[in-house]
């Protein structure tokens, strides 16, 4: 589904990722570990597109329509349209907006880009309904403005919902556990194990083991000074949480 | 903000971006340019004025002469010569009464281009509808609800015959002609506008609405609008105007006077999108106008709210004299400019009777080279115990050439009063666009998102179609001028 090839990318100048190569397929769960500045936030901001960070090097490889494209130059609605989603570290607010209308415009314009009508207020509702089981958050949730005001762990839920509703094909779960309370993450990672299903990959970005207790990961990769240095199994992650980064990377 | 399209602005693309840009082909009868005490008497002669109305405006133009233009804004443009410019501009109609099926076919399709049918079967529901075009009102739509309850909803011409008590009484009362340079100016030369009194302990049944457009070239659009709220009554008003693409720069002045009395409500809405000039700043009206209401009885409310999303240049600060105990006055505003546009628009709240209540809320957008400024003024008299103010100013800044300005003026005489003054600037920023963007929303939709957002406390407060319009018209001004 994603096939990233010898990889460059650089922000304000400055080089972050340096021949970084991964592959995803339909059906996988990866989590990308590695210490602070390695890179990790900054490979989810590029395959999302972020527009600080420019490719100056390398391909990032995505089916689209069955063919694989490189999505390097494109748009990041267009990415999004395309099935790509980002879970952010910090999800912005966006006073004023009720989640209500932009989970439906989000959701119309993804569905507008596929060829179909885009629902209407009644038949959003009851879609929505649905996927409100796989989350919970507060009664009064869909009539609030986009994150505004909300705690680290409520931003967090509303990316997971967010997710369950745009039924993306590839997700990236940028540190989506941090800042939760041992209960926040139990949520979060039942929210995430539901939307996990043979058609969609997920790509976590994490600091710690912790998260990968719950959401279980086929692939660990260990990113180290904008590479991939290690990939293994679920093994690798404890021996990291053993060792710490340092040990292991001597 | 960081932006890597750069939208082309293709004549294509101008024509798409006002909408509303086309002329009517239709013969008027208009006075030559010009102003002078002959032009004042014709116009008057035209209207079939009783001699009150012709002294009242020879009065207000000597006093005009007397005066000049107010400089205090410091709105770039260059000097109006009120020579050049014609008074009075009317599309000829056949002889006889006046009714809508009457009417100039191309009248009818001209609105109904700007969605304002007038055709019996196609008239909006739930609305009355005044429609001024250019000096004159062409049709007020009748409406049998109204008159049961004994409203009266009329051009202001027809007033000054049918009622003229009630026009001697307030014409002039809240904005007198020596207000202010324009004030005289339009007391002088108004030509048409709505009228409209609600009797006591009437809930006007329908809204009412008056949609204003200029037509004819080099011609000055100056009309008049009293609205009287008898004891008890409430109405709801709406209000829009749009005007021809043209090269020139035209000028609207318009005085709107609101009488509340004891009890009484008068919501008032406005959506304003005249032309506002092209790209370079070329064209576009001018819009000078002095809105202010009275709460004159005890507990009587008047809210403004106002979408300004058109004219290259606004000057207009629609205010309320708070005089009746604990009476109620608010604005609420949403100012966009882009392209070369300028806006200097708020509101004054003269606090005078006691326990009286202002709410200020202004939202100013500033897009591309334009400058929006927010200016208003809270004045508390010394009788004026208890009086309270909340004031909330917020502009938002999109493109890094952009300005905008917060001028609020506090003057208070009385100990008691309590007023709060919140004020914020912010530009939006790479990363609630990239966020919206990650969501699927194009940047123009984006940024058009988080400015309803930026917007929405002022939204909220129009009728529900107006809030729509409303919504649709920022984004179809961003949709052009972000790229």
């Amino acid at each position: 589904m994603l096939e990233i090839k010898d990889l460059k990318a650089e922000v304000d100048g400055k080089e972050i990722l340096k021949g970084l190569n991964l592959k995803v397929n339909a059906g996988e769960v990866h989590a990308i570990m590695g210490p602070n500045g390695s890179g990790k936030s900054s490979l989810s901001k590029v395959i999302a597109g972020h527009p600080s960070y420019s490719v100056t090097g390398g391909q990032m490889l995505y089916d689209i329509n069955f063919e694989p494209k490189d999505i390097s130059e494109m748009d990041p609605d267009e990415r999004a349209k395309e099935g790509i989603f980002l879970a952010f570290q910090y999800p912005v607010e966006v006073p004023g907006v009720s989640n209500f209308n932009f989970l439906m415009t989000s959701f119309n314009s993804i569905l507008e880009h596929q060829g179909s009508e885009p629902l209407t207020e009644e038949e959003f509702r009851n879609y929505l309904n649905k996927k409100m089981n796989i989350i919970s958050l507060r009664p009064d949730f869909l009539e609030r403005g986009v994150n505004s005001g909300f705690s680290g762990g409520e931003k967090k839920k509303n990316e997971i919902l967010q997710m369950a509703v745009l039924a993306p094909r590839l997700s990236i779960l940028d540190e989506t556990d941090s800042g939760l309370d041992i209960d926040a993450l139990k949520v979060v990672s039942e929210g995430v194990n539901k939307i996990k299903s043979k058609n969609n990959a997920i790509v976590l970005i994490t600091h710690y083991q912790r998260l990968l207790d719950y959401i279980k990961p086929d692939f660990i990769h260990v990113l180290y000074q904008g590479r991939i240095v290690k990939t293994g199994g679920p093994e690798l992650a404890l021996e990291l949480e053993k060792n710490g980064y340092d040990g292991f990377l001597q | 903000m960081e932006n890597k399209k750069t939208a082309s602005a293709g004549p294509l693309q101008e024509d798409y971006a006002y909408k509303y840009g086309f002329e009517t082909q239709i013969e008027s009868d208009a006075v030559q340019k010009g102003l002078n005490e002959d032009i004042i008497r014709l116009i008057s002669t035209k209207k079939e004025e009783p001699s009150w109305m012709l002294d009242y405006r020879l009065k207000a133009f000597r006093h005009w002469q007397t005066m000049k233009e107010p400089q205090w804004s410091g709105l770039k443009y260059p000097t109006i010569d009120f020579q050049d410019i014609c008074y009075y501009s009317a599309p000829k109609k056949k002889e006889g009464p006046k009714s809508l099926d009457e009417l100039d076919p191309e009248l009818i399709k001209t609105f109904e281009k700007l969605g304002i049918p007038l055709g019996e079967q196609k008239r909006i529901s739930g609305v009355a509808v005044d429609v001024v075009f250019d000096s004159v009102s062409v049709a007020t739509t009748h409406n049998e609800e109204l008159d049961k309850v004994g409203v009266v909803f009329c051009s202001i011409s027809e007033a000054i015959k049918t009622h003229p008590d009630l026009v001697k009484k307030y014409l002039g009362s809240i904005v007198p002609y020596a207000d202010n340079f324009y004030a005289a100016l339009n007391a002088a030369v108004f030509t048409d506008g709505s009228f409209c009194y609600i009797p006591k302990g009437v809930r006007c049944p329908i809204d009412l609405s008056t949609y204003f457009r200029i037509n004819a070239k080099e011609t000055g659009q100056f009309e008049r609008t009293l609205l009287i709220a008898d004891e008890g009554s409430y109405v709801n008003y709406l209000e829009g105007c749009t005007a021809p693409q043209r090269d020139e720069n035209q000028l609207h002045a318009a005085v709107v006077e609101l009488i509340a009395l004891e009890n009484a409500e008068i919501k008032y809405s406005t959506v304003q999108n005249w032309y506002s000039g092209d790209k370079e700043g070329r064209g576009g009206i001018y819009n000078f106008v002095t809105k202010r209401g009275k709460c004159a009885g005890k507990k009587s409310k008047i809210s403004w709210t106002q979408v300004e999303s058109g004219s290259s240049i606004t000057w207009k600060y629609p205010s309320v004299i708070l005089q009746g105990d604990e009476s109620e006055g608010s604005f609420y505003s949403v100012a966009l400019t882009h392209d070369m546009m300028q806006a200097d628009t708020g509101t004054k709240m003269i606090h005078i009777g006691k326990n009286t209540k202002s709410t200020i809320i202004s939202k100013g957008i500033s897009v591309d080279k334009s400058s929006n400024a927010y200016r208003g003024q809270v004045k508390i008299m010394p009788s004026a115990e208890n009086a309270r103010n909340y004031s909330q100013c917020d502009s938002m800044l999109v493109g890094s050439k952009s300005s905008a300005h917060t001028y609020p003026y506090i003057d208070v005489k009385n100990k008691t009063a309590h007023i709060e003054h919140e004020a914020t600037t912010s530009r939006i920023s790479e990363d609630q666009i990239f966020y919206l963007q990650s969501r699927g929303l194009n940047m123009e939709k984006s940024i058009s998102m988080l400015v309803n957002g930026f917007c929405k406390d002022v939204f909220k407060q129009l009728p529900l179609e107006f809030s729509v319009e409303a919504v649709k018209l920022i984004e179809m001004k961003l949709e052009n001028s972000v790229g």
